[in-house]
C-alpha cells in the first residue's frame, strides 16, 4: 500500500526473478531498503506520536469508562459505590484524626480542611499508582494490538478523573455542611482540577515507564505513597507545624520547600478555593502551574522515549 | 544497519549447513495477482526474541516494601528470573499473495514470532521489515468479561483503531456475523466459550488489514461458524496480500496456504511447499 513507486518499478525491472535477486548474496537489510520496507518496530516522531494518540482518543475514553463500569459490576449496589466509597473514607478520616487524635488544634474548620486534603491527595495517589501498573498490567493488550502505548496511562488517569468528579460532588456537599459558604472562587475549582490532572497524567506516564521494567515498583509504591501522604500536610497544616507562631526564617524556608511538593501544593490550592478561612502561601498558584506543565511535558517525553520497548517481558 | 548485516553473516558462517540458509524459498505467488505480486511485504532478518520470565517468589523475599527497595537499589533481578530464548535467528522473506502457514510444537516460538512481525514485541537482535502495518487478529486482549457484548464490540473496535462512524457502520454486521442474537445485551462472562470465541472473531475480522496475522483463530466455534470464518479469512487474504496463519489443525493450513514454515525450538526447521513440509512434519 505505502510502497513507493520506485520499489515497484525496481521489482518489475528485476524481471522473472522478481523479489529473489542475487541468489543468497544480498543482505536482507539491503533487500528491505530496496523495496522500501520499514522496521516493524520504530518509534514515531513526537508530533506523529501525538497525532496517533489523538486519533485513539475514543479508545482512551471508552477504555476508561469500561474499566469504571466493570469495576463495580459484581457488587449489589453497583455504581452507587462510586459515591459511597469517598463518603465512607471521609467519615473514617474525620473520626480518626478529628475526634480520636484531636489533630485539629489551631486549624479553623478542621473537617473541611481534612476532607479536602484527603480527596485531593487520593486523586493524585490513585492516578499515580494505577499509572504505574498501566503498562505492566496490560502486557497481553500491548502484545496483541497496535496503538500508542501512552493511551494506557492516559486511560487510567481519565478513569480516576471520572471517579474524582463524583468525589468532588461529595466534597463540595460536605464542605457546605461544615459551614463554608460558596464564593466566586469556587468557579476556579475546574482550573485547579485541570492543573492537578495535568500533573497526574505526567506523573503516571513517568511511573508507567518505570513500572514497565522495574517490576518491584508495585511492592514499593504503597510505602512511597504513605510517606508522600504524611509529607503533604493532609492531616496537619505544614505552616503551623513547621514554622509555628514565631516565624523563624529558616523554618519558613523548610516549610516553603515542603509546599513545593506537588501534592501539598494542589491540596493547598483547593483549600484556598473552598475555605474562606484558609490562607495559603502566596506562590501556591505558580507552584501548581509549574508542576502541571513540567510533569505533563516531561512525563510525555520520558514515556515516548521508550515507546518501542514496552511489551517485552 | 551495518551491525545487523554483520550479525547475519556471522550466523551464516557458524552454521553453513543449517536449514535456515535457504531464506528465499518462493513458491509461485498467485500469477493472476496484481503487479505487486511477488514483491516482498515482510522481511524477517535474523530475528532473536528473548523473554524474561519470573518464577514464584520464595517466602523470604515476598511482600514487604523494604525488601523491594533494597532490590531496586541494588539493581538485582530475582534469582528465579529466567531468560527464555523463544526465537533464535529466524530469517525469511514473505511476498505479496503469499499465505504462509506456521507450524510447530507448543512452545516452538510461533506466536512470539507473529507478535514480532506485528511489531508488538521488540526483537532482542535482528529486525523485521514490513510494508505497511501488519495486524494481529487478536482483539480479545482489550475486551472485558464483566461488560456486555455491546460494550465490548464498541471497545474492541476502538481498540483496533476505528473511529465512531466506522464503529456504527460495522456494529450490526458484527452482531449478525457472530450470531449471538440477544445475548449481545448480556455480560460476556455469561457466554459459552463458543459464543465468546465467535464474538471475538467477528470483532477482530471487521477491519481490513494490509498484512494479516492469524493465531489459532479457527480452533473454536461449531462447524457452521468454522466454515463462515474460513470464508471470511479467504476474503481477508484476497484484500491483504499476505496472510500468516498459525494453527495446529494441519488441514486448515493445507487448504489455505501456499507456503509453510516449520518452527522447531525457535529456529526454522523447514520452509517451503505445504505438501513437502507437512509430510516431513507428520513423519517427525
Amino acid at each position: 500500500m505505502s510502497q513507493p513507486e520506485s520499489a515497484i518499478a525496481d521489482a518489475q525491472a528485476g524481471g522473472p526473478s522478481n523479489g529473489t535477486p542475487d541468489k543468497g548474496q544480498e543482505p536482507l537489510a539491503k533487500l528491505a531498503e530496496r523495496y522500501g520496507l520499514r522496521r516493524a518496530i520504530a518509534r514515531p516522531s513526537l508530533p506523529v506520536y501525538l497525532r496517533q494518540l489523538w486519533e485513539r482518543r475514543h479508545f482512551v475514553m471508552t477504555y476508561a469508562t469500561s474499566r469504571n463500569v466493570s469495576k463495580y459490576s459484581n457488587s449489589a449496589l453497583g455504581q452507587l459505590w462510586q459515591v459511597l466509597t469517598p463518603l465512607m473514607n471521609a467519615g473514617i478520616y474525620w473520626l480518626m484524626f478529628g475526634l480520636i487524635l484531636g489533630a485539629d488544634k489551631g486549624v479553623p474548620n478542621y473537617p473541611a480542611f481534612l476532607i479536602t486534603g484527603m480527596f485531593v491527595f487520593t486523586y493524585t495517589q490513585r492516578s499515580v499508582s494505577s499509572g504505574a501498573k498501566s503498562i505492566s498490567g496490560n502486557l497481553s493488550l500491548i502484545r496483541a494490538l497496535h496503538f500508542p502505548r501512552a493511551a494506557l496511562p492516559f486511560a487510567y488517569t481519565i478513569q480516576e478523573f471520572q471517579q474524582l468528579l463524583i468525589s468532588m460532588g461529595v466534597l463540595v456537599a460536605l464542605v457546605l455542611v461544615t459551614g463554608e459558604a460558596p464564593t466566586w472562587f469556587w468557579l476556579l475549582i475546574p482550573v485547579a482540577l485541570l492543573l492537578q490532572t495535568m500533573f497526574n497524567v505526567g506523573a503516571s506516564l513517568v511511573l508507567a515507564r518505570v513500572g514497565s521494567t522495574a517490576r518491584d515498583l508495585n511492592q514499593l509504591l504503597p510505602f512511597i505513597m504513605r510517606t508522600w501522604l504524611y509529607a503533604s500536610g493532609v492531616f496537619f497544616s505544614i505552616q503551623d507545624k513547621v514554622v509555628g507562631a514565631d516565624g523563624d526564617v529558616f523554618r519558613q524556608w523548610i516549610a516553603d520547600i515542603m509546599y513545593f511538593n506537588p501534592a501539598a501544593a494542589y491540596i493547598e490550592l483547593m483549600r484556598d478555593l473552598l475555605m474562606e478561612s484558609h490562607a495559603p502561601r502566596p506562590y501556591i498558584w505558580y507552584v501548581c502551574i509549574f508542576w502541571a506543565v513540567f510533569a505533563l511535558i516531561g512525563g510525555f517525553w520520558y514515556f515516548w522515549r521508550a515507546e518501542e520497548k514496552y511489551g517485552r517481558g | 544497519m551495518a551491525e545487523l548485516t554483520e550479525e547475519l553473516s556471522s550466523v551464516k558462517a557458524e552454521e553453513p549447513g543449517a536449514p535456515t540458509k535457504d531464506v528465499r524459498v518462493h513458491p509461485n505467488p498467485d500469477p493472476a495477482g496484481d503487479s505487486r505480486a511477488g514483491t516482498p511485504t515482510v522481511i524477517v532478518d535474523d530475528l532473536h526474541i528473548i523473554y524474561r520470565v519470573y518464577g514464584a517468589a520464595t517466602e523470604a523475599e515476598k511482600g514487604n516494601a523494604a525488601n523491594a527497595l533494597m532490590r531496586l537499589l541494588k539493581r538485582q533481578g530475582r534469582p528465579q528470573m529466567k531468560e527464555v530464548h523463544a526465537v533464535r535467528g529466524v530469517s525469511f522473506v514473505a511476498h505479496h499473495g503469499d499465505a504462509i502457514g506456521i507450524i510447530g510444537r507448543n512452545g516452538s516460538g510461533k506466536s512470539t514470532m507473529l507478535r514480532a512481525i506485528a511489531g508488538l514485541l521488540p526483537p532482542h537482535s535482528g529486525a523485521v521489515y514490513t510494508d505497511g502495518q501488519p495486524s494481529l487478529l487478536g482483539v480479545n486482549a482489550a475486551m472485558m468479561r464483566e461488560l456486555t457484548g455491546e460494550r465490548n464490540i464498541v471497545l474492541g473496535c476502538y481498540a483496533m483503531g476505528m473511529n465512531p462512524a466506522q464503529v456504527r457502520e460495522k456494529y450490526d454486521e458484527i452482531v449478525e456475523f457472530s450470531g449471538i442474537g440477544e445475548f449481545v445485551q448480556f455480560p460476556m462472562s455469561t457466554y459459552s466459550s463458543g459464543m465468546g470465541a465467535r464474538l471475538r472473531f467477528a470483532i477482530a475480522s471487521a477491519k481490513a488489514h494490509d498484512v494479516l496475522l492469524i493465531d489459532e483463530a479457527l480452533a473454536t466455534g461449531d462447524r457452521d461458524f468454522k466454515r463462515k470464518s474460513q470464508e471470511r479469512i479467504k476474503q481477508m487474504r484476497d484484500q491483504a496480500g499476505t496472510v500468516f496463519l498459525v494453527a495446529h489443525n494441519l488441514d486448515v493450513i493445507e487448504e489455505t496456504c501456499n507456503r509453510v514454515i516449520w518452527l522447531h525450538k525457535g529456529k526454522i526447521k523447514m520452509d517451503g511447499d505445504p505438501k513437502a513440509v507437512l509430510a516431513a512434519y507428520n513423519s517427525a
